[in-house]
């Protein structure tokens, strides 16, 4: 794995690297703030005795005690509006709202409040509170349990917006997120859950930054959460077909790295973004969007999108059709006004 | 109900049939056995403040008219819940205001000009939250309740003896932020006291279309936290029932709902008109009930209030208008460059290109207008 020069190694003398899954980074990274910080407190729903759904809090109740991760009644706005009086007041704290629709009943709070409490009273009361997330689909999740609220929380300003795709970056993502004065949506991809890496404790990642996972000199795919590795597989192929693809961890939705992403695509000048969520008004229109504005004069053709229809999120046994996959972004990859004309008419 | 055999220990969290009285319409005093009236000092320092705060909201209506105020929804008959609010709470206490509650606001230390900020559209909230211990004014409705429980949860935490007064009004207990912030805190058994100002209205709907409750202070018990009504119009009533539910918070007692019986006076706001929803005779007979006749009243008839002390409050009054209205007359140093400057703490490379987007354009237009004037 490339790690670019934003992420900084604190120590050098450490040796703290093991290989974990993301939802052990994400715990450890959890139980690594909550004791560098006393003022960091986790809680939400089944956060404590369970810890959680996801398990991403487990243990931290029996280890750090009540004071420090605790369970709240079953209510996201509740847990959302004393988390604002909590950072009021001092404190900085990471709540967990269960699945992505079940965040929907926070949204008021989030927009009119987290939001808006550091400008509303000219930077007198600062809002250092992380809300984690865990969002997206290709779990075969139930309705209301594989959404991509993305675009909600990207498109409100005074919100941080990140999602990891490795265990390395969920770690240093959410070290960086809970240390931040402004408060931050933590996307967690659930299908990444699971999935294993190496992860450096002393590693510091920039809340702001993209980072570029795949060199390559044909096409740009960009990409964030579990359409990471989708891409990075998508390019794989690709290149056993002949084409250098190069792919981008957005990782950062808002504030978005217009400087990485804009010299990404103006290097190869083609460029595909991928995401789970409905292709209308959504964040992956907006980094179109951006490209296009910025990139023009070096592009060989459209921006193109794959993404998730404009559906509401499909039942577990359709959600394949629904997902971008290798194949849709290969089309696109394709699509994109090749001179070598074979492979154009091959794609069709 | 008032057989023994009936009685649950719970009963003790239901509030009264009839709201507290101590003072009545016409000034004269009651006793209570369980609230003690407050003495005649603390009623005559009640009684400034409320001469204070109609003449604020007099005022600030008059700078409406003006143009000055975009909006002010006034809390005229409602000063005895402003002015024990503020009086209730001890320095190092927090109190969370809604936008009706400016006169609260003030009457807690808060310069005029800076609690009328919002009102007056130079920004969204004008004053030192952290200096005077008054979070911002909330316009989403209960959604203060909610940063209340967090912020006395806190200061629990801590170990700090702080107590945190919650205001909304009749219409926010329909909201769902109300049931979750009464519940967090009777969960969590913090420091917070909900003061209720039901003033009859929501807006042009009445409180029968709120609730189906024997009262709004009933909801408490559901809570398991103690509920009490009190006649709102009766300041003297208001420090004593809100007192003992902030000491009762500070003592590590939890949280307690008080609902007080007042009226809206005036319209909603400037920009509502009540002759559509209310009756005139309705509004006519809350005059008897005036929050400010009444105390005069009284603290005139025990001897309290000397026609020099009436003189000076009306003066000190007259005072706080005067400043309101020479900094609402002001036009405010506004800096562009604030848009963007509070957004986060620190501001990104859209937002810095933004703001370049809008200095360019703000420097074109001065530059025209200076080329035009040539």
């Amino acid at each position: 794995m490339t790690i670019a020069h934003d992420d900084v190694r604190v120590d050098e003398r450490s040796t703290s690297v093991s290989t974990m899954s993301m939802a052990a980074a994400l715990n450890l990274a959890l139980a690594d703030a909550i004791e560098a910080d006393s003022e960091v407190v986790v809680f939400g729903e089944d956060v404590g005795a369970l810890g959680g759904v996801f398990r991403i809090t487990d243990a931290l109740a029996a280890r750090f005690g009540e004071d420090r991760c605790f369970d709240t009644p079953l209510a996201e706005s509740g847990i959302v509006g004393m988390a604002v009086g909590m950072a009021m007041n001092g404190m900085r704290p990471v709540v967990e709202l269960q699945f992505d629709a079940f965040a929907l009943p926070a949204f008021e709070q989030i927009v009119s409040h987290v939001a808006k409490l550091g400008n509303r009273t000219r930077g007198g009361v600062r809002m250092p509170m992380v809300i984690r997330i865990p969002f997206g689909g290709g779990i075969g999740g139930v309705e209301h349990h594989c959404d991509s609220s993305e675009a909600y929380y990207a498109h409100t300003p005074g919100l941080t917006v990140v999602s990891p795709s490795t265990p390395q970056d969920a770690y240093s993502l959410l070290r960086a997120a809970i240390a931040s004065p402004d408060p931050v949506i933590f996307l967690e991809p659930k299908k990444l859950y699971w999935t294993k890496g190496e992860v450096d404790t002393t590693v510091s990642a920039r809340i702001g930054a993209a980072r570029i996972v795949r060199d390559g000199t044909d096409v740009t795919l960009l990409a964030y959460g579990a359409s990471v590795p989708l891409a990075l597989e998508a390019a794989e192929v690709a290149a056993s077909e002949g084409r250098s693809v190069q792919v981008v961890d957005i990782r950062s939705l808002s504030p978005f790295d217009d400087a990485t992403v804009t010299a990404a695509v103006r290097s190869t000048g083609r460029a595909v973004v991928i995401a789970e969520a409905p292709g209308y008004a959504s964040v992956a229109s907006e980094i179109q969007a951006r490209v296009f504005e910025r990139c023009f004069e070096y592009l060989e053709a459209p921006v193109r999108r794959v993404t998730g229809f404009d559906i509401p999120y499909a039942p577990p046994k359709l959600e394949h059709w629904h997902l971008p996959d290798v194949d849709r972004v290969l089309d696109a990859i394709d699509s994109l006004h090749w001179e070598d004309s074979d492979r154009e008419e091959g794609a069709s | 109900m008032d057989d023994e055999r009936f009685r649950s220990p719970e009963d003790r969290l239901l509030p009264r049939r009839e709201p507290v009285q101590l003072i009545d319409a016409s000034g004269v005093g009651t006793t209570d056995e369980q609230f003690p009236r407050p003495d005649a000092e603390t009623l005559l320092t009640a009684y400034r403040g409320l001469v204070e705060g109609r003449r604020i909201n007099d005022q600030a209506s008059a700078l409406v008219r003006q143009g000055r105020l975009a909006v002010y929804p006034s809390s005229h008959g409602q000063e005895a819940c402003q002015v024990g609010a503020a009086l209730a709470l001890a320095e190092g206490d927090w109190l969370f205001p809604t936008y009706r509650d400016s006169v609260a606001v003030i009457a807690r230390g808060v310069p005029a000009a800076e609690a009328l900020v919002l009102l007056k559209g130079d920004w969204h909230s004008g004053y030192d939250v952290r200096a005077h211990h008054v979070a911002p004014q909330a316009t989403p409705l209960a959604t203060q309740l909610l940063h209340a429980v967090g912020f006395a949860y806190a200061a629990k935490r801590r170990g700090e003896d702080t107590v945190v007064l919650a205001l909304c009004g009749d219409g926010a207990t329909s909201e769902g932020d109300f049931h979750e912030a009464l519940n967090f805190a009777a969960v969590f058994h913090v420091p917070v006291v909900f003061f209720v100002q039901n003033n009859g209205f929501a807006i042009s709907v009445p409180l029968s279309r709120q609730t189906a409750a024997p009262s709004l202070a009933h909801k408490a018990i559901g809570y398991g936290m103690p509920g009490q009504r009190v006649d709102g119009n009766d300041v003297a009533a208001v420090l004593a029932v809100l007192g003992e539910a902030v000491e009762r918070a500070r003592s590590g007692g939890g949280p307690s709902l008080v609902e007080a019986h007042t009226y809206r006076m005036q319209a909603h706001t400037n920009a509502d008109d009540d002759t559509r929803y209310r009756e005139r005779a309705e509004v006519q007979s809350w005059i008897e009930r005036d929050p400010l006749t009444r105390l005069r009243a009284h603290l005139r008839d025990t001897g309290a209030l000397t026609p020099e002390l009436e003189e000076e409050y009306a003066a000190a009054a007259e005072e706080t208008a005067t400043a309101m209205r020479e900094a609402l007359n002001e036009d405010a140093d506004i800096d562009p460059e604030d848009l963007f400057r509070f957004v986060t703490e620190t501001r990104s490379p859209q937002l810095e290109e933004q703001w370049q987007l809008l200095r360019r354009e703000i420097e074109h237009t001065a530059d025209a207008t200076a080329g035009g004037a040539r």
